[in-house]
């Protein structure tokens, strides 16, 4: 079957853009109504349950409200930088998911059609590049505001954005390395596994075989949503609402919807990266792949792509699901400890992690092992003793918990460094 | 050649008309009454004590010159990764001299504390 071609392309490219944009609107909503009932249910209480059948139309009620209330407007602010900030942290947030196949192709009376929004041979480039840009709203934000607050939550918040991102980079390559090339569709063909035409695959989920490189980029995109323990840009104890303080009504809103959309794309990423994207564990009837040049591998029919977008909805709803739990759970780290996590910890991991791989692929392909699931194997076992070395001997107690303190400057410093495990790392 | 594009180009028009509408409908729905309290810097209902744009840590500084270097670092990666397996034993060394001259930049900052906040 070929895909679509002219002016078809065009009408179903416009038509999947709407379709996707509502979607992920509607998402954001319920995402947020879903942790704020996980929120109830984790602190023993009822959440909301006033507005519609079991609360579920409060997001809306809100939605509302946001609408009508007044929006104030500082004295001190900086009018274009102001009014412009919502927006740069609304629409990377938004636009980042283009390049996220959702499902199997849709097979149709006028061709195939792709189930992402444009697939793009740089896939890879510009979740990337759009991904800093989200960085661009809390400066902007944190500056033109004229508010003390809101400047230190901007400064905070850049700092911290810039910090992970080279991480979150860095944890990526490995998954280049492995696929030799950029294209995200070919990466979920990569998990999938198939022999004959177009790149050779592995046929295992990355998670297994770049065990270190899924930890890393769960930490990292959990720091670039600036979710707890991350959350220091707004920390309200300290800062009131931190980048958005002179912020309300609708421009308030625009950044906490920016904010859910991230949360809602950096859990579909994480599931397009390592958990197998739209693939269907243990079952080969799924195994479609479209190659860069058009050609058609598998047998692609609608049933299969309903299947395959539920799957795609059930592991990224899974990963929003752990990162509500951890906002519940766990406390905020301090500045101190976040920057040197990023520093001291993310990043030389990952670049050392890099190298472990490129070495593994080395002796690996000198010694002629198959580039499939023999491969996949020796590297999950590579994972195994990397995660074990990582967690239990290299960084005891030190850096993960980002409490290490090697220059002890003053009183105050001295007796952190003889606190160990998380009780420590909430300590503020 | 630019087909595929043409996703992205729809959707940011989407993306930035879907935040234009939301700030426009917002400013013409809602009231608009300023008041000279309603202006001043919100610091928890105390009056505002001094200005905004004073001198802050030099921190942020060092965080920003350390993120351009390694920013670059990463996006030298990526080439390097897609063509790995062709180069091979070369391809191993060449990376590693190039980071090795990274972590000894890495290593001086580390040591000269510009990691460490105070």
């Amino acid at each position: 079957m070929e895909t679509l071609t002219g002016a078809h392309f065009v009408w179903m490219t416009i038509f999947k853009v709407v379709l996707f944009f509502t979607l992920l609107m509607l998402m954001v909503g319920g995402v947020v109504m879903f942790e704020r009932k996980v929120a109830g249910f984790i602190q023993d209480r009822s959440g909301p349950n006033r507005v519609g059948p079991w609360g579920l139309l409060q997001t809306m009620a809100d939605g509302i409200k946001f609408l009508l209330k007044e929006e104030t407007y500082p004295d001190a602010a900086q009018a274009v930088f102001y009014l412009l900030a919502p927006v740069m942290a609304m629409v990377p947030a938004t636009i980042l998911f283009a390049v996220i196949p959702f499902a199997s192709p849709l097979p149709t009376g006028w061709g195939l059609v792709h189930m992402i929004v444009a697939d793009v041979p740089v896939g890879f480039l510009y979740v990337l590049a759009i991904g800093s840009f989200g960085v661009y709203g809390v400066v902007m934000a944190g500056w033109s505001s004229g508010s003390k607050y809101a400047f230190l939550g901007g400064m905070r918040g850049s700092a911290q954005m810039i910090s992970y991102e080279v991480g979150l980079a860095l944890t990526l390559v490995p998954i280049v390395l492995l696929g030799g090339g950029v294209r995200i569709p070919d990466l979920i063909s990569l998990q999938q596994g198939f022999t004959g035409q177009g790149p050779a695959t592995l046929g295992m989920w990355l998670f297994l075989p770049l065990g270190v490189s899924f930890l890393l980029f769960f930490i990292t995109g959990l720091a670039e949503t600036k979710r707890i323990p991350f959350d220091l840009p707004e920390a309200e104890a300290e800062l009131i609402a931190g980048y958005h303080t002179e912020y309300s009504a609708m421009k308030f809103g625009m950044f906490f919807l920016g904010e859910y959309a991230h949360m809602l794309t950096t859990a579909a990423l994480i599931t397009v990266f390592f958990l197998g994207g739209w693939d269907i564990p243990f079952w080969h009837g799924d195994n479609i792949r479209v190659l860069a040049d058009g050609t058609v591998i598998g047998d692609p029919t609608w049933w299969k792509t309903v299947l395959t977008f539920l799957s795609f909805t059930i592991k990224t709803s899974l990963l929003v699901t752990v990162f509500v739990w951890i906002r519940w759970t766990l406390p905020r780290f301090r500045y101190d400890q976040l920057m040197e996590l990023g520093w001291k910890f993310v990043i030389v991991a990952a670049t050392a992690y890099v190298f472990v791989v490129a070495g593994s692929v080395l002796v690996l392909d000198r010694l002629g092992v198959h580039f499939g699931l023999p491969y996949a194997a020796i590297l999950t076992g590579v994972n195994v003793v990397l995660l074990g070395l990582l967690l239990f001997v290299v960084d005891r107690g030190r850096l993960a918990r980002g409490a290490a303190y090697t220059v002890t400057r003053g009183l105050g410093r001295a007796s952190r460094r003889s606190g160990t495990g998380p009780a420590a790392a909430g300590r503020s | 050649m630019t087909r595929p594009y043409l996703g992205i180009f729809f959707l940011s028009i989407v993306g930035v008309a879907n935040a234009a509408v939301m700030m426009l409908a917002s400013h013409l729905a809602s009231p608009f009454r300023p008041t000279v309290a309603k202006g001043s810097p919100y610091e928890s209902g105390m009056l505002p004590l001094g200005g905004t744009r004073e001198r802050f840590s030099v921190q942020y500084y060092i965080v920003a010159m350390l993120f351009i270097v390694f920013d670059i670092e990463t996006i030298f990666f990526f080439p390097w990764a897609v063509i790995y397996r062709e180069l091979g034993l070369f391809g191993f060394w060449e990376m590693v001299v190039f980071i090795a001259v990274l972590a000894v930049g890495l290593a001086y900052a580390w040591k000269k504390g510009a990691l460490e906040w105070t």
